[in-house]
């Protein structure tokens, strides 16, 4: 019985469903939930490693080689410790908090296509002789259930700055909701871009569509290319924000905000926040992957050992190599980017990402609609770019009118990205 | 296995509503808001309904509890609500005669179905999500073909609010130098 719940809840496994689908599905979900629990200890280490090299000092060195069980140590450090319930907190949304960040978390890991031979049998691997793919599961809904996972991660943030019942936190936590509520419309607007591209939401065709022929036989059709570079920058940027990470991470600002969200937190759940933080890190980097750089495809270099077929393993392979690259961008820009002020974040949020992935998403619509309809693709994109500009332009005087009356001291700022730059600090916001 | 899970999203559902009516304290209502709103989102699963399910996940348990909980957080009002006096007059009377009439119009739509006990109201038939297609593609059909005029009077209708929204809580320049409200969270 509990086997059927566990694959009705599967659609990948349509049909007669018997003991090794079970089996198959659980040995799937087993090895993804340890796969993330070892690449965030690993992702730690690597984290403190390579900012420590960044900041020339050494970063870990004592606990195992290079310093590499430092993260084990540090957590049984904190399992250890006491745990404590501030008086006025909320104790049952107090303990549950945690949980709310820690979950999401885990569950949009699920959707990520994981390796599998792309190049000739579309992610598809054949075990014990079911056909099946390298993911945990892949549902109707795709990409939508990660979009779905961040806004309910929201909660985890939110509630635990509200039920510290204590200043800090709470202002934390507002700042965090209002950010990652804002960043999560134009999250949303790039993934548009690629639902566009792809025609359907489902993760496994993303990266079927993209290890498909390339150009001119050496770049890859990765969306990355095909949606023209805006949606991936404005995805990374908006995903950045969406993590709190540096240099977007002003809900836990220590000078003005002690430890954000989480100052009233100790032990064990000051762990699992921390833990969903490096978990969330590494699903953005692996929805990235997916979303615009062709997820485990790759080309098979040696397709098969001694009669084994290991072609799959490839995809595994290049989706590693993928991530780390990724993950490196992650901390190298932490690093680098010194902090953002609250009103630049959310001028950016509003007054650029948005308008500018919204526009682009527009643009490739135009684009397809013209491909359709047999227009000529040059004529299209001209009037689709002089519209954009004519509307780029008016939304740029409006914010300028807007800071006029709004702001006698007045400001500059001709463009959408110099509105986005401006100075001024805004007295409303928290 | 349908009942199973229909089970499951049943009770969370309702006692998702009841602690909304029941709880003090207008965050915990908030929340039982959302564990309701997931009920909603199984039962949408459990109808081949994917994508209605992620979008009420993403649009109402994601952006419109989290605006009432900000809101809540904000204003401060997140402690137990004096309940003896009346806010409103004549409110709970009033209350208790919509309810009942409430109650009224849902029994009507239960009991003139074609089948008291599974509420089909019709058999058979072709409904406008029918087909081979997937619910996402039905859905953008409808909603896009058959029903864009409605669909970008919405739009319309939203903007115009949110425009709305803006101009009456925007002050006008002051001459003292302080800045006026230019909130664009």
């Amino acid at each position: 019985m509990t086997g059927h719940l566990v694959l009705a809840a599967d659609p990948m496994l349509a049909g007669d469903i018997g003991q090794v689908e079970v089996l198959l599905t659980l040995a799937k979900v087993v090895v993804a939930f340890a796969f993330l629990l070892v690449a965030v200890m690993l992702m730690i280490w690597f984290e403190r490693k390579l900012l420590g090299g960044m900041h020339q000092r050494f970063g870990p060195t004592i606990a195992g080689p290079f310093g590499v069980l430092q993260t084990m140590a540090d957590g049984i450090k904190l399992f250890f410790k006491e745990d404590l319930v501030p008086d006025r907190s909320d104790r049952f949304v107090f303990k549950l908090a945690p949980y709310l960040s820690l979950i999401p978390a885990f569950l949009a890991f699920a959707i990520i296509p994981l390796g599998g031979d792309f190049n000739s049998r579309a992610g598809e691997v054949e075990w014990w002789g079911r056909i099946t793919y390298l993911q945990v599961a892949d549902p109707p809904v795709g990409i939508l259930l990660f979009l779905a996972m961040s806004s309910v991660a929201v909660y985890g943030v939110m509630l635990a700055g509200w039920s510290s019942g204590s200043k800090y936190p709470l202002l934390g936590s507002v700042r965090a909701s209002a950010q990652m509520v804002s960043y999560e419309a134009a999250l949303g607007l790039a993934v548009a871009s690629i639902v566009l591209v792809t025609g359907g939401l489902s993760t496994h065709d993303m990266v079927v569509a993209q290890a498909a022929e390339g150009y001119f036989g050496i770049i890859p059709r990765w969306n990355i290319i095909v949606t023209g570079l805006v949606p991936f920058i404005v995805f990374a940027i908006a995903g950045t924000a969406e993590l709190n990470r540096p240099p977007f991470d002003l809900v836990e600002a220590e000078q003005e905000l002690v430890g954000g969200f989480h100052t009233e937190y100790s032990s064990i759940r000051f762990a699992l926040f921390f833990l969903a933080e490096f978990m969330n890190t590494i699903t953005m980097s692996a929805i990235i992957v997916t979303l615009f750089l062709g997820g485990p495809s790759g080309p098979a270099l040696v397709s098969e050992i001694g009669g084994f077929g290991i072609a799959w393993a490839w995809g595994v392979v290049w989706f590693f190599i993928k991530l780390f690259v990724l993950l490196f961008c992650f901390v190298w820009m932490r690093a680098t980017l010194p902090r953002f002020r609250y009103d630049q974040l959310m001028n950016l949020g509003w007054k650029l990402l948005i308008p500018v992935a919204l526009g682009w998403f527009l643009f490739l619509v135009s684009l397809e609609v013209g491909r359709d309809r047999g227009w000529n693709t040059m004529a299209v994109t001209l009037v689709t770019l002089v519209t954009f500009g004519l509307a780029g332009l008016l939304l740029a005087q409006a914010v300028r009118w807007g800071r006029r009356s709004g702001d006698h001291s007045g400001g500059g700022g001709g463009s959408g990205e110099t509105a986005a730059q401006a100075d001024e600090p805004v007295g409303k916001e928290v | 296995m349908a009942e199973a899970v229909f089970a499951v999203a049943a009770v969370l559902m309702l006692a998702g509503a009841i602690g909304v009516v029941a709880s003090r304290n207008p965050v915990h209502a908030a929340l039982f808001l959302v564990q309701t709103l997931i009920g909603v989102a199984l039962l949408f699963i459990l109808n081949d309904a994917h994508f209605l399910a992620a979008v009420q996940v993403v649009v109402y348990a994601g952006a419109i509890v989290i605006l009432f909980l900000f809101v809540i957080m904000l204003l401060g009002v997140d402690k137990a609500e004096e309940l003896r006096v009346e806010p409103i007059f004549g409110q709970r009377p009033l209350a208790a005669v919509v309810g009942a009439a409430l109650a009224a119009v849902l029994g009507t739509v239960i009991l003139t179905t074609a089948d008291v006990l599974s509420g089909i109201r019709q058999s058979g038939g072709e409904r406008a999500l029918d087909g081979e297609a997937t619910d996402i593609e039905r859905m953008g059909r409808v909603l896009f073909g058959e029903f864009a005029f409605a669909v970008e009077i919405t739009a319309a209708l939203l903007t115009i609010a949110v425009v709305g929204a803006v101009v009456l809580t925007r002050r006008a320049a002051r001459s003292d130098g302080a800045p006026a409200g230019s909130g664009s969270g």
